[in-house]
């Protein structure tokens, strides 16, 4: 039995072997040479990482175009704010926790107040960074970005779809936040699988409990998904919800009418995130029961990505404790 | 000898002088705002506006413009009234400032009022635009230039210095930081706050050429700006030293003035001071 959407091309998301494990920060890297293979006016700026955040390929192919500047994440953004006004469209990449972590004001400011084209990148967010531990791992970003006027907050949810949005993000003409992770995880959707900045899509049908997911989870919620459909006969809709901003209130709250009650499924801290934002758009439009997956008010720490994971309650066995926890107050 | 004729010199100490009198009127009709920094840089946004910039009043957006960004948004003030008085906007509108609606609001805001090349406010954060602009420029070959207006006070902030990095190591010499060196900042004296000297050898060491100019002598201003302007190779910073709340004396050298307005009366006397400063302007001693 399969109920993804025929529409929306996924992969065989439950086989055991043979799922393709490609970092979404390489989907960043390609997107950027197409980009700029696009446009001419697309540069790209680093924080002396360019190998951690893909851009070496855009660096080989387009010297003239890249600008190294070091450990500086503030004058990441302003510098390119700068760009931008002179008619540039730079994409600026560090580890999320540096950029946009270390330069909100200058995101506020000299990106969003002030209205220019100017993208940037952020890689190594979530727990899921792994050994390199809690300062290194992003998991407050989405609340930072999402909170600022004029922003547009992308969490793909695989290589494919970070490639997408990254070329979705050079063609829109505004201020772009684009979030990926470091681990390898699973490739779930297909070239043929459609993007559009705005638009959440349904990745599988059910009419019981809405999982709305963003990012490396959204797999995870899949196979959530179809756990609970075996075990507890609980069949599970799941959104992917790869724009957290401007959120798709609409297949929000059509979710929630579908279904009556909601599960968020995000790596990134409950307070402010995605599901925050969910949350907010629900409890004033069609208020259902409601569970939050993601870390509860804590920082992470050194692991393996899957015990971190596990640990900060985001593994399949939580989003399943969640769904079950909705479906009880539904009655 | 400078550069400028007498009688050019006397026509810009005249502008001048006229946009200091909008000065005080647009900050007594706000009722708040930054006086002295606003007072002490009116000689340099003279100079820029009336006589080295390429711009034009009426092409807010010409694309070989030279751009001016003043980072130290707190002191619009006197970018506003320059540019009303270089035919910008029409100077009723300085008595707007900082009111509801205005175009003229209280840090200056780019996508209000063309030409104003960034938002500021938040400081330390200009030059760093500023560096992003000249390097697109230079990029496409484009010979416009870049003046950064800049609080000394400022330059206490980190990101100004990621930003003197950066235009040093691309040599970006169509890039010119103005240091407004009043030695005053909310908190009284800069170098009791967080010195900053020596500013010379600290740029320098950056690969910056540093200028030094009294920023309210209208012929050093205009010369030094014009000396920069002809010495290719390193991005330019000019240190002009000011007299915080020049012009009117009973602000100059205060800190208390850095960041209040005049009362009625104290504008009244302000102005008076003023005008009579303006009608001995050309007029042998």
């Amino acid at each position: 039995m399969t109920t993804t959407l025929p529409s929306m091309h996924l992969v065989d998301y439950r086989a055991a072997t043979g799922l393709q494990q490609v970092p979404t920060r390489n989907g960043f890297g390609e997107g950027l040479v197409e980009a700029a293979q696009r446009d001419p006016r697309v540069l790209a700026l680093c924080a002396d990482l360019v190998e951690s955040t893909r851009m070496q390929a855009f660096r080989d192919a387009f010297p003239e175009r890249f600008v190294e500047l070091g450990v500086h994440e503030q004058m990441l953004v302003a510098m390119a704010a700068g760009l931008a006004s002179a008619g540039k469209v730079p994409f600026v990449a560090s580890y999320a926790m540096f950029c946009p972590g270390r330069a909100w004001e200058q995101v506020r400011t000299t990106m969003c107040l002030n209205e220019t084209n100017v993208k940037i990148a952020g890689a190594h967010a979530g727990v899921s960074v792994g050994p390199d531990g809690a300062t290194h791992q992003a998991i407050e970003d989405i609340a930072i970005m999402r909170c600022i006027p004029n922003m547009t907050v992308l969490v793909p949810c695989d290589a494919v779809q970070t490639r997408k949005a990254t070329l979705a993000a050079a063609a829109l003409d505004g201020p772009v936040y684009i979030r990926f992770g470091r681990e390898k995880s699973p490739v779930i959707t297909t070239e043929d699988t459609p993007f559009e900045i705005g638009r959440a899509q349904v990745f599988r049908d059910g009419a019981d409990v809405a999982i709305v997911a963003c990012g490396i989870l959204v797999q995870n919620a899949l196979v959530a998904a179809d756990e609970l459909a075996r075990e507890d006969g609980v069949h599970c809709l799941v959104l992917n919800n790869h724009t957290v901003k401007p959120l798709d209130a609409a297949s929000v709250i059509a979710a929630a009418r579908r279904c009556g009650a909601v599960v968020t499924v995000e790596e990134h801290q409950v307070a402010g995130g995605a599901g925050s934002a969910v949350a907010e758009v629900l409890a004033e439009e069609y208020p259902v029961p409601i569970r939050f997956v993601g870390v509860r008010d804590r920082f992470g720490q050194s692991g393996t990505p899957d015990e971190l994971i596990e640990l900060y309650g985001m593994g399949v066995r939580s989003i399943k404790e969640a769904v079950r926890t909705v479906v009880r107050r539904k009655r | 000898m400078s550069t400028l004729s007498p009688e050019r010199r006397f026509e810009l100490e005249r502008h001048a002088n006229a946009v200091r009198r909008s000065i005080i009127e647009s900050l007594l009709a706000a009722g708040s705002g930054h006086s002295a920094g606003s007072l002490d840089m009116a000689d340099v946004f003279t100079a820029l506006y009336f006589e080295v910039m390429r711009h034009d009043a009426a092409r807010p957006d010409w694309p070989d413009r030279d751009r001016l960004l003043l980072s130290a948004g707190h002191i619009c003030p006197v970018r506003y009234a320059a540019m009303a008085h270089a035919g910008y906007f029409p100077l009723e509108e300085l008595r707007t400032l900082r009111k509801l609606g205005t175009r003229l609001q209280g840090h200056p805001e780019r996508t209000r009022l063309p030409s104003l090349e960034t938002t500021s406010g938040p400081l330390g954060e200009g030059l760093a635009q500023g560096v992003g602009m000249a390097y697109a420029a230079k990029l496409d070959g484009n010979d416009w230039r870049v003046y950064v207006v800049t609080s000394d006070a400022e330059h206490q902030a980190g990101l100004h210095w990621e930003a003197a990095m950066v235009a040093g190591k691309y040599g970006l010499d169509r890039l010119v930081c103005i240091v407004d060196r009043n030695f005053i900042q909310i908190d009284g004296d800069t170098e009791a706050v967080m010195p900053l000297e020596p500013f010379r050898a600290k740029y320098e060491a950056f690969n910056w050429r540093v200028w030094e100019c009294d920023g309210n002598d209208m012929g050093d201003v205009v010369d030094t700006l014009r000396r920069a302007n002809a010495t290719p190779g390193k991005p330019h910073a000019i240190v002009a030293r000011t007299i915080p709340g020049k012009g009117v004396s009973f602000m100059e050298n205060d800190f208390l003035w850095h960041g209040k307005p005049p009362k009625k009366d104290e504008a009244d006397l302000a102005l008076a001071e003023l005008q009579a400063a303006y009608e001995k302007i050309g007029v042998p001693a």
